[in-house]
């Protein structure tokens, strides 16, 4: 029920951000949808945390900022080495452990290492993830460690709960 | 000052902010083309591709959104960027996967050429 009110109030948020539109009859109709798609939702069973994960927003919220400061940094450190007048890099394929136990947990675990530059997850299986470094200045293990444990905190269930 | 006074200065700033952020994300996306032409290899170049899918498109989205000001055209702009945020890894990512599936090698040696200026006119 709870998830059903937050994903209905997410929608309606989204289709009035998108539409602008303020006339009664519209409106109605917009209300129409956002009904039709809870509906489904809870027909298709996915009227769940993953499906509608407005109470964990406090968790995840600044982890997207964070991440944000990393991918930041990261992209500077890819410029710089992309950019040098004599290119000198040493790429790695390296296997980042896995902390996560749900699946949500994995995605957004290699997600994260995609989107910071310089690092990009190859592959993912039961035990751990191919990650491909540009340079093996970027392959360090601590840096797999830290985005996982803390993607673990905020998007795990298991972990957080 | 009048209020007409500050709301000019304000929107000077605004100009001034979104004018800085725009160009600080063009540059990472050149940076990023550049990189693309210099790195030897697939894997290597998905790196140099995705510092512009991220922090440039981002600089880029978040510089127009500022432009807008406090309207719905900046919220959607911010919305733009947010799921580009989510959705760009997932994309680089099957990429990376399809090439490392199909048995492309990565280069994994040293890879330091000379500069062009030393190397031998072919």
């Amino acid at each position: 029920m709870a998830h059903g009110i937050g994903l209905a109030v997410a929608l309606a948020l989204m289709w009035w951000v998108l539409s602008g539109h303020t006339e009664p009859l519209i409106l109605f109709f917009g209300v129409l949808t956002v009904v039709i798609a809870v509906g489904f939702a809870w027909r298709m069973h996915v009227l769940d945390r993953e499906g509608a994960p407005y109470a964990d927003l406090h968790r995840r919220v600044p982890y997207w900022f964070w991440l944000g400061g990393e991918i930041a940094k990261a992209n500077i450190a890819v410029v710089k080495l992309a950019l040098r007048p004599d290119l000198d890099i040493t790429p790695r394929l390296v296997r980042a452990p896995i902390a996560q136990t749900s699946g949500l947990g994995l995605v957004v675990y290699a997600n994260s290492i995609t989107l910071t530059p310089g690092t990009v997850s190859v592959d993912v299986n039961e035990t751990d993830i191919l990650v491909h470094a540009l340079d093996s200045s970027l392959s360090g293990a601590e840096g797999f460690e830290d985005i996982g444990e803390r993607s673990a905190r905020a998007f795990d269930p298991a972990v957080s709960a | 000052m009048t209020g007409a006074e500050a709301m000019e200065i304000w929107d000077a700033a605004c100009f001034a902010v979104s004018v800085l952020l725009i160009v600080a994300g063009l540059v990472f996306v050149l940076a990023g083309a550049i990189g693309v032409l210099r790195l030897p290899d697939f894997y290597t170049r998905l790196h140099a591709a995705g510092v512009t899918d991220t922090l440039g498109a981002e600089l880029v989205l978040l510089g127009l959104a500022v432009q807008a000001g406090f309207t719905l055209l900046a919220a959607k702009l911010l919305l733009v960027g947010f799921f580009l945020f989510l959705t760009s890894p997932a994309a680089t990512h099957t990429i990376a996967h399809a090439a490392y599936e199909a048995g492309l090698k990565p280069l994994l040696a040293r890879f330091n050429p000379k500069h062009p200026s030393e190397a031998e006119p072919s």
